[in-house]
């Protein structure tokens, strides 16, 4: 997942790159399986690796690549890039030095046979309100989408 | 050793599920051996009939009837040059056919061909098929943006939106079929293909007909975006011919091409047996509930034996008119020993320990033949779509009549709640 991601940023063809965004989302999907979330993981593939990838992908086909190549590569936010890089690093680092006591001893057990149907009925009773607003949301941003994509409604 | 081979034997779960590594590796060998003759059969299958619809022969050189036309085939693919573009992207173009091939074969580790007769079983089952294979469209992308000419680019793009599209009705209608799943006694339904099939025993009905006509429009909805997701005629417009040549895989010859030959098999081989598992029943045999009983029980058990003999005596009947020329001697001995090896096996199917066995598998893979057949006769009858009627059929029509099954097959399922709340507060 990590040379993913450095090659996402480094690849100077956006193609190349978009390829190594796919590779990452596929290891995070792995994380997924390895934490017993199958069902996390398999939306993870079918939305982001094989869904808005290739929207991604058929959109930067359409851009010509010769002339992005040839064109500098600039970067003026270097600085607080490394500010935040680091800062995220040292969490990490600190969570995993002195923070077990953050997280319960053992993994819970979590029949991953039962794991779907924990997420459906979670969803649908305890968080209804927050899945029914966020449906909500979606539906807004695709009138919104709509309104601004058409001149004459 | 020997004990953790055959401890499996007395097992009834599959054997991913009960973590025999053994017999897991077993069963992999057994589906992608069978799916690359499947492959090959239906290679054959489909130019014979295809010629057949168009009143032709089809190919009768290379062996009788043509049977060994596949072999000379992949022969020749196999010996030809491996040309690669000298502007096309190596790396993308070396990937992409392996990417689409790994998408096409993966997707077989959870279809069931019997309650235990699966590689394994997820408890995400249809969520993962259909992951994977919506993954192999990427490798359709790659291969014609990296090929670096104009018809692949153009066959790619028509592909990545003819699939984006349809598998928005394509999911819609598999909701509808897995909500049908949560009809029983605790309320949450299942993902995993054994699951769907074993929900389709406990009702005692396939889901085709349930709530009658919501299911059969689901399967309807999802007959026709299966088509247009493997690229297949009327859909076939990243690969049209008249157009753009070969669409995608143009500048592919040799080997490449023929692993994108391959995927494109085996990926209607695995959508057409999420048809089946989903809607008719997987390895369940015809009309389990109408003929009950014994009797019917042994009847239906002898059909595969059966249909093998048919095979076998269609293979004698054709010996038996081959030419009477010494020129046909070999491809004569040739068909006869095909057809005895045919009845042999047919004749092993009619023991009752092989019998019991072997139905279920029978059965899956008569269902998912049909589909097959289905293909071929699509191909052989439907003039293609245009771009912008194709773009009309899968967004004005498939979806919202997706959409609408879906919340009816939601409101039946729940309709005694429903009265319950509203006439008995």
């Amino acid at each position: 997942m990590l040379i993913g991601g450095i090659l996402v940023i480094t690849r100077k063809n956006a193609v190349h790159s978009a390829l190594a965004l796919i590779m990452t989302l596929l290891a995070q999907a792995a994380i997924y399986l390895m934490l017993y979330a199958p069902f996390v993981a398999g939306v993870q593939i079918i939305l982001y690796a094989g869904g808005i990838m290739v929207l991604f992908l058929f959109v930067i086909m359409l851009v010509s690549i010769e002339r992005t190549e040839k064109e500098r590569q600039f970067n003026k936010q270097w600085l607080v890039g490394i500010v935040t890089a680091g800062a995220l690093g040292g969490l990490f680092i600190a969570v995993y030095t002195k923070g077990k006591g953050v997280f319960p001893e053992h993994a819970l057990p979590t029949a991953e046979a039962q794991n779907t149907q924990a997420v459906g009925s979670l969803l649908y009773g305890q968080y209804m309100f927050a899945f029914e607003i966020a449906s909500l949301l979606l539906l807004v941003a695709i009138i919104g989408a709509v309104v601004m994509a058409k001149k004459r409604i | 050793m020997l004990n953790y081979i055959l401890s499996y034997l007395t097992s009834d779960k599959t054997p991913g599920a009960a973590g025999n590594f053994f017999w897991a590796f077993v069963y992999i060998l057994l589906v992608f051996g069978g799916l690359s003759v499947a492959v090959i059969a239906m290679n054959w299958l489909e130019r014979k009939i295809l010629a057949h619809m168009q009143v032709r022969l089809g190919p009768m050189r290379v062996g009788p009837h043509g049977l060994l036309q596949p072999i000379a085939d992949a022969l020749k693919l196999l010996l030809k040059e491996d040309i690669m573009p000298a502007e096309a992207d190596g790396f993308v173009f070396w990937i992409a056919p392996l990417i689409v091939v790994l998408a096409a074969f993966t997707v077989f580790v959870v279809v069931p061909f019997g309650p235990t007769h699966a590689i394994t079983d997820m408890n995400i089952g249809i969520l993962f098929m259909l992951g994977v294979s919506s993954l192999s469209v990427l490798g359709i992308v790659m291969a014609g943006w990296a090929s670096n000419s104009h018809y692949p680019l153009i066959g790619a793009l028509r592909s990545s939106a003819q699939m984006v599209s349809y598998e928005v009705a394509m999911g819609l209608a598999v909701v509808s079929a897995i909500l049908m799943t949560s009809l029983n006694d605790e309320g949450t339904g299942t993902l995993s293909m054994i699951g769907i099939v074993q929900a389709q025993q406990a009702q005692g009905m396939w889901f085709i007909f349930k709530f009658f006509p919501l299911g059969l429009i689901a399967f309807f909805i999802f007959a026709v975006a299966m088509v247009a997701e493997t690229n297949r005629a009327p859909f076939d417009l990243p690969e049209a011919e008249s157009e753009l040549t070969a669409g995608f895989h143009t500048e592919y010859s040799g080997f490449r091409w023929s692993l994108f030959f391959l995927a494109e098999y085996s990926a209607m081989i695995a959508v057409s047996s999420i048809a089946v598992t989903l809607w008719l029943g997987g390895w369940l045999r015809p009309f389990p509930n109408a003929l009950t009983g014994p009797t019917w029980d042994l009847a239906f058990s002898l059909i595969p034996g059966i249909t093998l003999l048919f095979l076998a005596a269609m293979c004698f009947y054709s010996t038996a008119r081959m030419p009477k020329h010494p020129y046909f001697r070999i491809q004569t001995i040739g068909l006869a020993g095909f057809g005895v090896v045919l009845a042999l096996i047919g004749l092993i199917l009619f023991f009752p320990p092989v019998r019991i066995r072997i139905q279920d598998i029978y059965w899956f893979i008569a269902k998912v033949a049909a589909f097959m057949y289905l293909y071929i006769w699509y191909r052989g009858t439907f003039p293609r779509y245009r771009f912008d009627q194709l773009m009309k059929v899968g967004w004005k029509i498939l979806l919202p009549m997706g959409l609408g099954v879906l919340i009816l097959t939601a409101t039946v399922g729940l309709w005694p709640l429903i009265q319950q709340t509203i006439w008995h507060p």
